[in-house]
């Protein structure tokens, strides 16, 4: 676990870039689920004067209820496949990187099965940086866009346990997506020949 | 006579290396067949390019011959599952590489205890253990330092003190004093001379070096792959001496 944590400082550059890909994305959702969960809890407090104002901002309700359009639901899919490739991709080259690292691994009597682990848990702690971050900038830009619009009431009724699931949802969503992006490229590696990972130049 | 005392740790028959890069074959190994008895320390010499570093690599298992078997202690490598295979390179052997190969991230101490943790050792011993073998590679006062932070003749110490974590019954080195100047190289040549005479490690080393040739008991020329003639320390000596 202490490796994992060590590299992931070391690489700071190269691992920054994979948790962004992730915080763009997982923001991009968060900000359309916490966008809803604070008009959803406006409504049902505001009088007529605020609902007018909602619905003049450019928000649809839905039998006095707001939720992903289909349209929403299409970006969102979208922007978390765009950030899975773009994980497998940073990660390839992240683990292309450290060939002689790993086969060095191997030749101390590394299983497969460790250096799988050691990328898991790297990815792991990415998506829960990734998750945190991009869930906090999605649920900061989604209330400020709405409080811009409606006022006040966006603060006054702020839904604590509903941004709260959203930022959980955010995490998981993030942890599940980096660990799905790294499973190829740390098969790859795994299974290569220590002595041919050692032959790559550093 | 004396057959219980030299059986063979290390035993190649007609080994076989083929290299296919696109639709040209490099034939780097073309048929070897020797035996290393235990305690032995036994230089490989040979110009560039002849499969020296090949040669390491099938005896060390890292990587799968193409014809021909590799027995180490009598046990056919081919028939290891990755369970046996991991085994035998953690307690086995003890790999030396000419680009030393330490993990950059992690501290001297923490290189050399990694085959204790692969062998599942208890924190306290491997610590211990770590520890005094960097008290005998010259390296305790460093043990806190990254590999960048480190001489290469002292980073090529910690990475002897690693090969030995297991106390392996075999070293295995690749031009093992070829990214180090004269009296590094000689402070590893005498390092390893010491581990074989004071503990009956075999050492088993590919190298350019000359000086390695008087503290071999055994030298294996190679040429274009294949066994070119195999020398005993004592006709080396003279052969050594008309040299110089
Ligand atoms: N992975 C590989 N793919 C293709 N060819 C290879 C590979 N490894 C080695 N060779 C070829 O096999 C031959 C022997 O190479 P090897 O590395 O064993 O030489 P060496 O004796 O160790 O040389 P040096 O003293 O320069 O280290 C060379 O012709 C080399 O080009
Ligand atoms: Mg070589």
């Amino acid at each position: 676990m202490k490796i994992s944590f060590n590299s992931i400082k070391v690489r700071f550059f190269r691992s920054l870039i994979t948790t962004l890909t992730l915080t763009l994305a997982i923001a991009f959702v968060a900000y359309i689920r916490s966008g809803y969960e604070l008009l959803n809890a406006i409504w049902t407090h505001a009088d007529l004067s605020l609902q007018e104002r909602i619905l003049a901002g450019g928000y649809e309700a839905v039998d006095g209820r707001f939720g992903t359009s289909p349209k929403d639901t299409w970006l969102a899919i979208l922007s978390l496949i765009v950030c899975v490739v773009g994980i497998v991709n940073a990660q390839l080259m992240a683990v292309t990187e450290r060939f002689r690292e790993i086969g060095t691994f191997k030749c101390l009597g590394a299983l497969n099965s460790f250096v799988v682990r050691i990328f898991l848990v790297e990815a792991f702690y990415q998506g829960l940086l990734g998750g945190l971050s991009g869930s906090v900038v999605g649920i900061v830009v989604s209330t400020v866009s709405i409080a811009w619009k409606v006022g006040w009431p966006a603060f006054r009724w702020w839904p604590f346990t509903g941004m709260l699931l959203t930022l959980g949802w955010g995490l998981f969503m993030a942890a599940s997506l980096s660990l799905l992006g790294v499973i190829y490229p740390a098969l790859v590696a795994a299974r290569m020949q220590p002595a041919v990972a050692l032959r790559t130049e550093q | 006579m004396d057959r219980e005392i030299v059986h063979n740790v290390v035993r190649l028959s007609e080994v076989t290396k083929v290299f296919k890069m696109g639709g040209l074959q490099v034939e780097a190994l073309k048929g070897i067949d020797f035996a290393i008895k235990a305690g032995e320390y036994l230089s490989i010499m040979g110009p560039s390019g002849s499969g020296k570093s090949t040669l390491f690599n099938m005896i060390g298992a890292l990587d799968k011959p193409t014809t021909g078997r590799v027995f180490i202690d009598e046990v056919d490598v081919a028939q290891l599952d990755a369970y046996e295979l991991a085994w035998l390179r953690c307690r086995k052997i003890g790999y030396i590489f000419q680009t030393f190969n330490l993990i950059q991230v992690m501290t001297a101490i923490e290189n050399v205890t990694l085959p204790m943790i692969f062998a599942g050792m208890s924190r306290d011993e491997y610590l211990e253990k770590g520890m005094e073998l960097l008290r005998l590679v010259g390296l305790a006062e460093r043990y806190h330092h990254k590999p960048s932070e480190l001489s290469g003749g002292q980073q090529q110490r910690v990475a002897v003190a690693r090969a030995l974590a297991n106390d392996p019954a075999i070293i295995l080195a690749d031009e093992p004093t070829g990214n180090l100047d004269l009296t590094t190289g000689e402070e590893i040549i005498s390092l390893l001379k010491q581990l074989s005479t004071e503990r009956k490690v075999t050492i088993i080393s590919a190298t350019h070096d000359i000086k390695m040739l008087n503290v071999s008991d055994r030298v294996v020329w190679i040429r274009d792959g294949r066994i070119d003639r195999v020398e005993e320390r004592a006709k080396l000596k003279i052969s050594v001496g008309e040299v110089v």
